[in-house]
């Protein structure tokens, strides 16, 4: 993938739209989760997807391939996220998809909704920072130091951000699941 | 054996880092108890569903994608060809439009005083809208750009800043004869965050770049202008 990406991405930088069209075939779907985990909210992670592939278009002539592209694009769907929860001042209630689950009896339907209901308003009470560095962190698997440079902060700031939200969640979490 | 982990250290272990507290938690059922609890509360986390997508997805995204590509970006707007005079030409025939209506408008009887402001500032708020988000593109490119290892140019940004101040004047001027206050309000914001960037040096450094963005975002003016320009373009299209 990362060998591809680097291909389409030179012929995109050349001009090759088609190129380009594959770099958003192979990422759309994997940046909308991010967006829609960042903001909890299905309209703004579509806005989101597109103003990510806008920005990294005009900016492709800076992408140096030091990270793979889906990472450089993960940045800048970040920073979509962060100014856009800036925008508003705070998070959008998040939500709740109550049929994802795998059809659970009753009992596990009730604590298994209680429990993603738990986690979506966490989510929400985040900061827009916290948020955005748990999410890179939790779902994306990406390292401080990428998380830091995502965000524009330090690594000290971005590791800070990430226990701020774990403490948080646990403290909201745990007693439902111990 | 090391003392207890911190709660920090749980966390990264959790993450994959930290392994030095594996073998402190090996003996402590205290901190494997605490960890398993952490690990539950995480592991839960993964429970936070995402709405699937379509199977055509992908040609949706790229459907409107495409579209404002065409319209918009195909190729960098600075990179155009004669851009600093058409900038000018455009800004300068709202001025003269914008003080022909206020002429007109002085001179009419009252119902088409009121026909020639709407008209007024819907001139306004067209040149205004395509200035916005050109400012906003200039700005997002900064705030965006990931820490150079040396120098980063920003030369096309520099560029067209200083075309963009030029047109902010102007802009700022009309919309203060139309009476537009909250267009005035807001150009008046943009034009110092412009003129920074127009007196940047072409090359920064790390440092330069993130003194630049932080003056960028303290103000907050990228957020003002999207959100005002998102608006302005609604306005637009009615």
């Amino acid at each position: 993938m990362e060998d591809s990406d680097s291909v389409a991405v030179a012929r995109a930088k050349a001009g090759d739209g088609d190129a380009y069209r594959a770099l958003v075939d192979r990422h759309s779907r994997g940046v909308f989760r991010l967006a829609f985990r960042m903001t909890g909210n299905e309209q703004d992670a579509e806005d989101i997807v597109q103003e990510t592939f806008l920005r990294a278009y005009k900016q492709l002539h800076r992408y140096e391939s030091r990270a793979s592209f889906g990472t450089w694009l993960y940045r800048i769907a970040a920073n979509c996220s962060l100014d856009l929860a800036r925008s508003r001042g705070r998070h959008p209630q998040t939500e709740l998809l109550e049929n994802a689950s795998n059809a659970p009896g009753p009992d596990r339907l009730l604590a298994g909704g209680e429990v993603r209901r738990t986690v979506s308003e966490t989510l929400d009470q985040l900061s827009a920072q916290e948020r955005a560095a748990f999410v890179l962190r939790h779902f994306e698997g990406q390292s401080i130091e990428e998380i830091a440079s995502s965000l524009g902060v330090s690594g000290a700031a971005a590791k800070h951000s990430i226990f701020r939200a774990v403490q948080k969640l646990r403290r909201a979490l745990e007693p439902l699941v111990t | 054996m090391m003392n207890h982990p911190s709660e920090e250290q749980f966390v990264l272990y959790y993450y994959g880092e930290a392994a030095e507290i594996a073998p402190h938690m090996d003996g402590c059922d205290a901190c494997r108890a605490t960890y398993h609890a952490l690990q539950r509360v995480l592991n839960t986390v993964d429970s936070f569903p995402v709405p699937e997508r379509p199977a055509d997805y992908e040609d949706r995204v790229w459907a409107s994608v495409e579209q404002r590509l065409d319209r918009r970006v195909r190729r960098p707007w600075w990179q155009r060809p004669q851009l600093t005079p058409w900038l000018a030409a455009a800004a300068m025939a709202v001025m003269v439009v914008s003080a022909f209506l206020a002429g007109r408008a002085w001179r009419q009887p009252a119902p088409v005083q009121v026909a020639d402001r709407g008209v007024r500032e819907r001139v306004l708020l067209v040149a205004v809208g395509d200035h916005l988000e050109r400012s906003q593109t200039v700005l997002a490119e900064l705030v965006n750009a990931g820490a150079p290892l040396g120098k980063l140019d920003i030369s096309y940004e520099r560029q067209a800043a200083e075309d963009l101040v030029e047109s902010n004047r102007l802009y700022r001027q009309t919309a203060s004869a139309s009476g537009d206050v909250a267009t005035e309000s807001l150009l008046d914001e943009l034009e110092p965050v412009l003129l920074e960037i127009a007196h940047s040096p072409s090359q920064l450094s790390a440092g330069e770049l993130r003194s630049l963005r932080s003056q960028i975002e303290d103000r907050g003016i990228l957020f003002k202008v999207k959100v005002f320009g998102t608006r302005v373009a609604q306005t637009n299209s009615l």
